[in-house]
């Protein structure tokens, strides 16, 4: 499988990922190298294996409702690049004026 | 008196600060000095904590005073931290640009675990960029250079924890390892290194980068030592809830290997690349295991050929998930001139990511993205499945498998930052025991022209007894032991 550089371009947005210049190019090329070595999964044969997302096999680890001590609000908010009345400032996410 | 200080393992240091022979102060102050006179070839430390680890030292030495009765044994031993464990308002960054100036509001379960037993922070350790490489040449702020050459790299991701380690600048570290970023590093600079099974020690406040695979351990100077900071590491969290309550026995280690089956996997042994140097050292030390008593069994792993492409969707594909956090908006880096979400996310991630990071979101990504997610996540789930049974088969006829931990001795720096897959074949014999979540071992076999080797043990879940009784047995028999290198 190759990657060309519209997909690449569609990929990066998906991920939220800004490009440079010329990215484009340079992780086509990287990421389509990349999967060939990946395509030889396409050898196995998995039809009757079911598929492992978690290798312990723990499952449905339960524990009390119960309040716990928590970080307070200035602690959370001790690390955000913009803070204001104990909220994080987000940038628009509809226009202002919607006409 | 220095080098019998910085060169010494915990076991011996914490007889020496019991006797009252040194203090916990005394010992910061000569790693200090270590440190100031090594770190600048190293490079091993992000960050130092002068102030704190003083404040620790003397609380240490009030402890050890007050009697020496229940003083645990990292009590005044000074340690070093992957720089991926939140450690409460000392800045931590994974080793991106992305979190740089981030001052954690909490402890990771693992830290708040060796400041409970008194330990000495020295400082945060360089790594590959969210723990993603095996050079520690991803780091977003500088390469770590290896203790043994410095012009060769320390191994990755855990680079800086093993290089401190190595160079005498800790006694004992820690990291984190998802695909041998732990265990690769220790073979690279002639170190212990383990990871237990997956959920043995608590991720919470591990800066995460695959969930599935990340695990946490230590590096140190003797299988002893890392059988002290396990235990010290290891039990329930109920703030991590894969991390599970079972109770870890170690006292069988100085049991040796006599009656004891060793597995050796055929495909181990014929990885591509796998130098002539580390195949002998490492035929020796199989050699020294037989000798002392084990059973030499051969064993097949047929997947491995897979291993590297199934890791390589799962990895990426759960760190494309978990780095969506970074989003300019609750910590870390952020575009103050972004006038729209979608143009904070894009500038945020384009200026705070380094390469590796960047490629693998988007190979992630593309494997869970509509059309792909059959063909490559599912798939690669499903080859998981038969790389765990093929260690199931194994241990079947053996008590534990050993091989060499990295086909290569450390590279030079710079020889493969150009060829991702080249870099991503350094962890094919340490993976598999990340995607089947079995505890690996590395400790050092004989060196190859004064350049580290590791032998890995890897042995069933839940029996890290096993990995380290072998590497026990290994570290008497030969006399091989981690040495501090000669700076």
């Amino acid at each position: 499988m190759t990657l060309s550089r519209d997909q690449v371009r569609h990929v990066a947005l998906l991920a939220r990922l800004g490009l440079k210049d010329g990215e484009e190019d340079f992780y086509a090329e990287q990421l389509s190298h990349i999967l060939e070595h990946i395509d030889r999964l396409g050898q196995v044969d998995t039809e009757a294996i079911p598929p492992t997302a978690q290798v312990v096999e723990m499952r449905n680890v339960m524990r009390d409702d119960v309040i716990q001590p928590s970080l307070t609000q200035e602690e959370a908010l001790a690390n955000a690049p913009e803070a204001r009345d104990g909220f994080f400032v987000v940038k628009a996410i509809q226009d202002a004026d919607p006409g | 008196m220095s080098e019998e200080l910085t060169h010494a393992t915990i076991a011996e240091l914490h007889g020496r600060l019991r006797r009252k022979e040194v203090s916990a102060v005394e010992l910061l102050e000569a790693h200090e000095k270590r440190i100031d006179a090594v770190d600048g070839e190293v490079k091993a430390y992000l960050r130092r904590t002068p102030e704190l680890a003083r404040r620790q030292a003397e609380e240490a030495d009030r402890r050890l005073a007050a009697g020496d009765h229940g003083v645990h044994p990292l009590t005044g031993i000074p340690v070093a931290i992957k720089d991926v464990f939140c450690t409460k308002d000392v800045e931590t960054t994974a080793g991106s640009r992305i979190l740089a100036g981030f001052k954690p509001p909490y402890d990771a379960t693992a830290v708040a675990r060796l400041r409970e037993a008194g330990a000495v922070f020295l400082g945060m350790t360089n790594c590959d960029e969210f723990a993603m490489g095996s050079s520690t040449e991803n780091s977003g702020y500088w390469p770590t250079h290896n203790p043994w050459d410095s012009t060769r790299v320390p191994g990755g991701s855990s680079g800086g924890s093993a290089a401190a380690v190595a160079a005498g600048e800790a006694v004992f570290s820690i990291g984190s390892d998802t695909g041998g970023s732990i265990r690769q590093p220790a073979a690279l600079t002639g170190t212990v290194g383990f990871k237990g099974t997956y959920g043995r020690v608590s991720r919470h406040g591990l800066i995460a980068f695959a969930s599935s695979l990340d695990h946490v351990g230590p590096f140190t100077r003797s299988i002893d030592d890392c059988a002290t900071v396990l235990g010290t590491l290891a039990g329930h969290d109920p703030l991590d809830s894969t991390c599970f309550d079972r109770p870890l026995d170690l006292s069988t280690l100085n049991d040796g290997v006599k009656g004891l089956k060793l597995g050796l996997p055929r495909e181990y042994f014929e990885v591509a690349g796998m130098e002539e140097g580390v195949k002998r050292s490492i035929a020796e030390a199989i050699d020294v295991l037989k000798e002392a008593g084990a059973e030499l069994v051969e064993v097949s792993l047929p997947h491995t050929d897979y291993g590297l492409a199934a890791y390589y969707i799962v990895a990426p594909a759960e760190c494309s998930s978990n780095l969506a956090r970074y989003d300019g908006v609750r910590y870390g880096l952020s575009d103050p001139k972004a006038e729209t979400v979608l143009e904070n996310y894009l500038n945020t991630r384009r200026e705070g990511f380094g390469a590796e990071v960047r490629r693998r979101l988007m190979l992630g990504t593309y494997a869970l993205s509509s059309g792909y997610y059959d063909a490559y996540y599912l798939k690669a789930m499903k080859v998981r499945t038969l790389i765990k049974r093929d260690f199931d088969e194994a241990f079947q006829k053996c008590d534990a498998i050993v091989s060499a931990t990295s086909p290569t001795v450390a590279f030079k720096i710079g020889e493969k930052t150009g060829d991702p897959l080249a870099m991503y074949l350094c962890d094919v014999l340490t993976l598999g025991a990340d995607l089947a979540g079995l505890p690996g071992l590395s400790l050092p076999s004989r060196a190859e022209d004064g350049l580290p080797v590791g032998l890995q043990v890897i042995s069933p879940q839940f029996r890290e007894d096993l990995a380290l009784q072998v590497g026990r047995a290994y570290e008497m028999a030969s006399g091989v032991l981690a040495e501090v290198a000669p700076l």
